[in-house]
């Protein structure tokens, strides 16, 4: 079942950036695919476009059949909240309580009243609890946010995205600003959460072999481009340096 | 030896020093103008160096009219002091309130179209570019004398700064913390009530203890144009030259700014410390 497409996605920033030159890629249900590239080559652009953060010059979006770049707010909020979203820098509020920040993935469920009065009901603070205790903080949850070590944050941050239910997670380079042991424990949690529960996932990485460990697909991103998609062990030497460096083999041939 | 002094010679031939960057002219000018202004105003305005000393003279003997200083009046003048700080309090919340319910719609960050952001921050500026003392002495005009004109003068005053500084401290947040709940499919009012408020929370509190601060100030001078409060004992002793009534006036102003810094002083300190 196809569950996102991308066709034609292009994006151009004000300042002339051309971050995008025309995207196209599908995300079947359950996938766990990883995009990888350069640093300035898109990919956090190509994220934030799928749940409009960011608005898309050209092309479609369609999430189940709902077209993401053509949608009314109130459509936007009802696609947006089947769509989690983890972040590099946590992107907590850290001065609410670490309980708050999984409720805040409530919020588009929602009217935005009661989302505004705190108005969170005693069933959706016990499912944030369960939440939490599944990703290990289960003793922190009065804890205020900014008292947690990055990988504590971090899954937070993943607990929040699960309070949505959501049917597809992105991810944008999770593990980016954490030290090698943490970065380990919130692949895992990402990995086997989104596969037991049948979570899609699109999660930016920059490392390489992280991607191989876990991406059932692999995406490859160079300059606005897709330049590869195909699964992990068809990921050779050779594709991964035109990922990283352009170098075609006709063109090092030249040189 | 030889390789160093062809080195030398080398050098010699082809190090240019580097041309020296001109200096600013402009600033110069600016500095001139600035002195021969000065020069040419003491002698427009007759700056008198003989009054100076005269003057020192009449204001020592005035001083000694001060003390001791009257009580008589105390209760009058207790009274006023009071209507002064209620003036002060009232004027500053009506200011908070307003400053609070625009500076969301005025933040670039999250306002909902930058039309109305441009239009809150132009009247804002529009407020604060009439000082407080003119905005009172306009609504003595409008509503006349009185302490209500002063808690209207103080509330446009503090509505037109708090707006801004609240506007900035809004805009300087991490735009990340606003993006992660707009992912979640949150509405405009909950972003702003759970991720912004929570953030500038403690700098709004700041700004409105430095906002009270100023307005206890300027609700003291506004008694003096007729806009209820202290300001105007002291206009009244001063006008009748009683000096020694006048004096125990300003010992009271003097108090009663000193005590709200003093109050405000450690709510500031407190309110680092949680952080």
């Amino acid at each position: 079942m196809t569950l996102l497409q991308v066709k034609g996605l292009e994006k151009k920033y004000p300042d002339g950036t051309v971050a995008l030159k025309g995207i196209d890629f599908e995300v079947n249900e359950g996938e766990f695919i990883v995009i990888i590239g350069p640093s300035g080559a898109g990919k956090s652009t190509l994220l934030r476009s799928v749940n409009r953060l960011v608005d898309a010059t050209n092309g479609a979006v369609i999430f189940k059949d709902r077209d993401v770049v053509k949608a009314g707010t109130r459509v936007l909020r009802k696609i947006r909240r089947e769509i989690g979203m983890i972040f590099q820098g946590f992107n907590l509020i850290e001065r609410a309580s670490v309980l708050n920040n999984v409720l805040h993935g409530r919020l588009g469920y929602m009217s935005d009243f009661k989302g505004m009065f705190y108005l969170f009901n005693q069933s959706q603070k016990k499912t944030a609890y369960e939440l939490l205790h599944r990703v290990g903080l289960g003793e922190q949850i009065y804890k205020r946010a900014d008292e947690l070590s990055g990988g504590q944050q971090q899954r937070v941050g993943i607990a929040r995205a699960l309070a949505q239910k959501p049917a597809l997670m992105l991810a944008d380079e999770p593990i980016a600003s954490l030290d090698p042991v943490s970065s380990n424990v919130i692949m895992d949690y990402l990995y086997n959460i989104c596969r037991e529960e049948g979570i899609a996932c699109l999660c930016n990485l920059h490392q390489v072999d992280v991607a191989k460990k876990y991406a059932t697909r692999i995406i490859g991103i160079h300059a606005g481009e897709k330049v590869f998609d195909g699964k992990p062990e068809e990921l050779t030497e050779d594709i991964i340096n035109q990922i990283y460096h352009n170098k075609k083999k006709e063109l090092v041939a030249n040189e | 030896m030889r390789i160093e002094s062809t080195y030398k010679q080398n050098i010699q031939d082809r190090l240019e020093m580097p041309i020296k960057p001109k200096k600013n002219i402009f600033l110069q000018i600016a500095l001139l103008v600035a002195v021969l202004f000065f020069f040419f105003s003491l002698y427009q305005l007759n700056f008198d160096y003989a009054r100076l000393i005269s003057g020192t003279g009449a204001f020592l003997e005035t001083l000694t009219l001060m003390v001791p200083p009257d009580i008589s009046q105390w209760q009058h003048v207790l009274a006023a002091a009071l209507e002064s700080f209620q003036v002060a309090v009232l004027g500053t919340i009506f200011g908070i309130i307003i400053g609070f319910v625009l500076a969301f719609p005025a933040a670039d960050n999250i306002t909902p179209h930058p039309t109305v952001a441009w239009l809150i921050k132009g009247f804002a500026s529009l407020l604060r570019a009439i000082p407080t003392l003119i905005w009172a002495l306009i609504f003595i005009v409008a509503v006349g004398l009185g302490p209500f004109t002063g808690i209207l003068a103080i509330t446009v005053g503090a509505a037109g700064m708090l707006v801004k500084v609240f506007t900035q401290s809004i805009e300087e947040i991490d735009y990340g913390v606003i993006e992660a709940l707009k992912a979640t499919g949150a509405g405009w009012f909950s972003i702003v009530s759970q991720a912004v408020i929570p953030t500038v929370l403690t700098a709004f509190l700041s700004w409105c203890i430095l906002r009270f601060e100023a307005d206890m100030g300027e609700s003291t001078i506004l008694g003096a144009v007729g806009a209820g409060g202290i300001g105007w004992e002291l206009t009244h002793a001063m006008r009748a030259y009683k000096f020694d009534q006048a004096f125990f006036v300003a010992v009271v102003i003097f108090l009663m700014v000193f005590s709200v810094e003093l109050v405000s002083n450690r709510l500031k300190m407190r309110m680092k410390n949680i952080g």
